[in-house]
Order: C-alpha cells, then structure tokens, then sequence
C-alpha cells in the first residue's frame, strides 16, 4: 500500500498558490480552506497537508513532522536546513536586494551599517564581497531603518518596489532571485521515494516546473 | 553469573547486540585508553562533524582534549599493515557539539573500522556488517543503507571546473539533490552541458542496484568516471556473494545513491548511511577513508562506520505517520463532537 505524504504549506498567499499547484496535479484535499484548522488529509490522494508558519516549513520538514515542504528560498539560505532541495516550484518570484537612501553612497572607512532580517544571508553577501559590516538585526518595518539612521541600508526581500519607492529607498545592489522550492526530509524521503518522485512527475507535467 | 536482561536499557541493549554482531564477524574491541593531543584534532578538524573541542591542560602542560571522534585516535594509534586486515570496534563516549542544543553534549558512540589491505572484499563485508547493524537497531521498523561511490561525483566534479571554490559549491549542491541549482551554477560558469548533464544524470539515480547500476554504466559510458563504475560492480558482486555465502540480512535494503557528500580531503571509493523509518536523522555513517590514512603518513586503506547511538534513541519519540495517525483520528472524533 501506498504511503500518505505528508506536506508542510506556509501559510498565506504562497501556500494557497502552491496548493492549487498541488490540486491541479491530483492532490486535492476537500475544505482545505474553509475552518481554521491548521491539518487536512485526503486518503483518495495519499496527502496530508499542514498550514504553518513560511518560516517554520523547513524546520517541520528537517525533523520529519512533514516529508515535505514549500519554502522560499530565502528561509531556506538564512536558516541552511539539512534538507532536499528537490524543485523551484517558479512561484513566489522576488529578489534580495540591497536597499539604500537615493545619493547614498558607500564609505569604505567606515563598517557598513546593515538592516536586515535576513543576518545570514547578509552576512555571507558582504563576506564574499569583502565588505566590512556592522549587522543590525530587525524582525520587520525594515524600510524604515535608514530613514531614522539607525543603519545606512538594508537588506531585503523586493517584489515590486513599491515599498522602497514610498519610503525613498532605491535597489543597491541585487544579492539573488528568490523563488519558493520544494523540500524533502532526508530520511523520509528513502521510505517514500517512489510517491514522492510520483507527485514531482505529476507536477512537472501540469506545472512545467 | 546469570542476570536479569531487563535491567539493561534500550541502548546497553543495543550496544551488546552490535558488540555481539562485531566479535562473531572477527572484530576485536578497541578501547580508548588515553587523552590525545589537542593537535590531532585541529589537523583534521574538517574530519570531524564539528570543530568544537574540549580541551584541558594536562600536568606536563600539554594541550589535550576530550574525544569528539575514534576514529582519528584509530588511525594514529594503530600499527601501519599495509597487508594484513585489523579488524576493530569500539563503543566509547564521544564529547561534540550537538547541533540541535549548541552546546557540548556527551555522545555514546559505536563504531567498526577495517584497516589495513582493506580491499574490495573488505568494502563488501563492511557494507554487510552496516545493513547487519541496521537490521539490529530498528526495532521492526523499515531501515535502507544508502550506498554511494564518492570517486563518481569527485570525477565528474573535476572534469566539470578545475576550480576548487566551484567543485565545492557544485558539490553542497549534489548533497541537496539540488539539480536545479546545479544547472544555473554549470550554465553561470560556462561549464559544458553535456558535463552537466552527467552529473544530472549521477544525481538523478535512485533505487535497487540492479536496476541502477544498468543506468550509471550508461551515464558514465566514455566519462572519466567509468573505471569507477567497475570498481563499484565489483564491491556490489562480492557484498551479494557475502551475502549468499553467510546467509546474513537481505540485501534488500540496500539502495543506490550519489548525493552523499564528503570531504574529498578524507574520504574516497564506498559512502554509505543508513536511516531507520520514524527517525528523521541519519543513524549510521560510513565510507572508505584511505585518504585520511595518506595525510596521516600511513599506507593502509581503510573502511569503517560509525552507529549514533544517541539518534536511535529517537526512536518511537519522533514526529511522523504514527504520532499523525492518532492525531487525525481524535481530530476527527473532536469535530464530530462540536458539530
């Protein structure tokens, strides 16, 4: 028989995205949006899927709570969990940049000033760009950082720009393209592999991924 | 003297069982008697799983430190007969940094190394001896060894970029199954695509050997890997001979699997892990490690695993199907109710 998948969604407009891409390949769990219960399941299809915080998707997926997930690629770079990275599902398109007042420009003599979310992965940017950094670790209203001078940019994720645009803020330098991508605990994935590898073909065909 | 098994817990249990499994097989136990030099550790800090170290003065004033690994005190201790095959194991408390609590932790560790003219024949008898293991420790429960050749992705790592910083990003990649990546980071690098496609192809294999060692023929067929393929044949042949011969474990455990990742500095030839259903982690490592004996200045080969004991105590604890069935039923139940 058959083993249930278990999935782990973010909750939000990513998950209910990657959901329908989900249904559409045959993995359509009934009344998944309707309640607010967080667990459903559909025996027919051999899923379970669970609504959790985007942020936590990696860590459910790294301790075998679910077999899989959806995260972008931005959790999954600051918090490097020890996971498949199976499929960029090409949903959820965005980029992290580094954010700065217009006429800004960078003093070298000085430790560059950075606001962020994301202390990894600014880290590793400015490491591998040789720049000296002082990091200041904020938990959101990033945008708001340079504009009080609390540091001299930011670095964020950026979708449209409008944000930026509103609070006088310009893309400084382009650090990646970020996109959310289809994750597998490492151990479950050896006790599921053939319906694991069954809903990536099914997905690749409907999906194009 | 006659005792009462029940006075032991779930891991002596464990312990005896392996120690048992080993000594049948011929190995002898290898007891750690003394403190290395702190600089053992340092050396080959890359060989360990964290480069965190206790470290204590001893009263000649020499930097030591407190075991985060056997298999290096092994290696150093152990005399160097290239023709002859040492077979040991051990079972000794280990002091690392755990992952999970960031903080150091005290680590009972079991673990079997066969050195020495650790040939072929060797790599077949230690790859029975881990599924063996396996079978011990899981308690009823599915477990599979993933076996890999490290020298198949080495060689096709190289023949794709002479560029050591790539070959190392290419490689964290291939541990992630991560094929999408690889072909942004081969096109970005102006790596060949046919090159690309090989490693695609090395990643993309899974399963049963018989059924995988067909397909990996075709992949590596004219590639600087495919003298690397017969080697891996052959050690598959004798571990299905063993097997035949000893009428130990199945062998249909075992499945075929290129992202396994090493330090290229260490190890080389077999890589194997071994996983139990219902823990989510890793509960046996293991490979050939013959390069480790080179930069040790010795010219035996080498081949061992090493068992977390401390994982398969999660065992039965864990997240998954069974925690997730029981909850969907009472779900279930507990709505019925409000309705």
């Amino acid at each position: 028989m058959a083993s249930m998948i278990n999935v782990a969604l973010p909750k939000g407009r990513l998950g209910e995205k990657v959901y329908k891409m989900f249904e559409e390949a045959g993995y359509g769990c009934p009344d998944i949006f309707e309640g607010r219960k967080l667990v459903f399941e559909s025996r027919d299809a051999g899923v379970r899927y669970f609504w959790v915080k985007p942020s936590d998707v990696p860590i459910y997926v790294e301790r075998g709570a679910a077999d899989i997930g959806v995260a972008g690629k931005d959790i999954l770079l600051e918090y490097a969990p020890n996971v498949y990275e199976l499929r960029d599902l090409g949903i959820g398109k965005c980029r992290m940049v580094v954010a700065a007042p217009k006429g800004f420009t960078d003093d070298s003599e000085y430790p560059l000033r950075v606001a962020t979310k994301f202390v990894n992965i600014a880290q590793d940017y400015y490491a591998s760009v040789g720049r000296d950094i002082d990091i200041i670790k904020l938990n959101g209203s990033i945008e708001i950082a340079p504009i009080l001078g609390l540091s001299d940019v930011i670095v964020d994720l950026v979708e449209t720009g409008t944000t930026l645009r509103e609070n006088n803020l310009i893309v400084y330098e382009n650090i990646m393209d970020i996109s959310a991508r289809l994750i597998a605990n490492k151990s479950g994935y050896n006790f599921k592999s053939r319906e694991i590898n069954a809903l990536l073909e099914k997905l690749q065909q409907t999906a194009q991924i | 003297m006659q005792y009462d098994q029940n006075v032991l817990t779930r891991t002596e249990r464990r312990i005896f069982a392996l120690r048992t499994l080993y000594s049948r097989a011929g190995y002898r136990s290898y007891r750690m008697r003394k403190f290395e030099d702190y600089d053992l550790y340092s050396r080959n800090k890359d060989f360990l799983l964290s480069d965190r170290v206790i470290t204590f003065t001893d009263t000649n004033g020499k930097l030591k430190a407190l075991k985060p690994d056997v298999t290096l005190s092994i290696v150093k201790n152990i005399e160097d007969s290239p023709d002859i095959v040492a077979r040991l194991f051990y079972d000794e408390n280990v002091y690392r940094v755990s992952e999970r609590t960031n903080s150091f932790r005290e680590i009972m560790q079991m673990g079997l190394e066969c050195i020495g003219a650790a040939d072929n024949q060797a790599a077949a008898e230690v790859i029975s001896l881990a599924e063996q293991s396996l079978a011990l420790v899981a308690e009823d429960n599915d477990y599979i060894l993933r076996v890999s050749d490290i020298d198949l992705l080495i060689f096709i790592l190289e023949d794709m970029t002479d560029s050591r910083a790539l070959q190392s990003d290419l490689l964290k990649l291939a541990g992630e199954k991560n094929l999408h990546e690889i072909s942004r980071l081969a096109a970005a690098n102006d790596i060949p695509e046919e090159k690309c496609k090989t490693l695609i192809g090395l990643l993309g294999l899974y399963g049963d050997p018989e059924e995988v060692m067909p397909k990996l023929a075709e992949i590596c067929r004219g590639t600087v890997a495919e003298a690397e393929v017969s080697e891996l044949q052959d050690v598959l042949d004798r571990f299905y001979a063993e097997k035949e011969r000893t009428g130990a474990g199945h062998g249909r455990h075992i499945v075929l699997d290129f992202s396994i990742i090493g330090d290229v500095n260490y190890y080389n030839g077999m890589a194997f892990e071994g996983y139990i259903d219902g823990i989510p982690e890793c509960v046996l490592v293991g490979g050939r490690y013959d390069r480790l004996m080179r930069r040790m200045k010795k010219k035996s080969r080498a081949i061992g695993f090493a068992v977390y004991l401390d994982t398969l105590g999660m065992l039965g604890r864990t997240a998954g199907d069974q925690a997730i069935e029981s909850f969907f039923g009472s779900y279930s139940a507990g709505d019925e109710e409000e309705q």
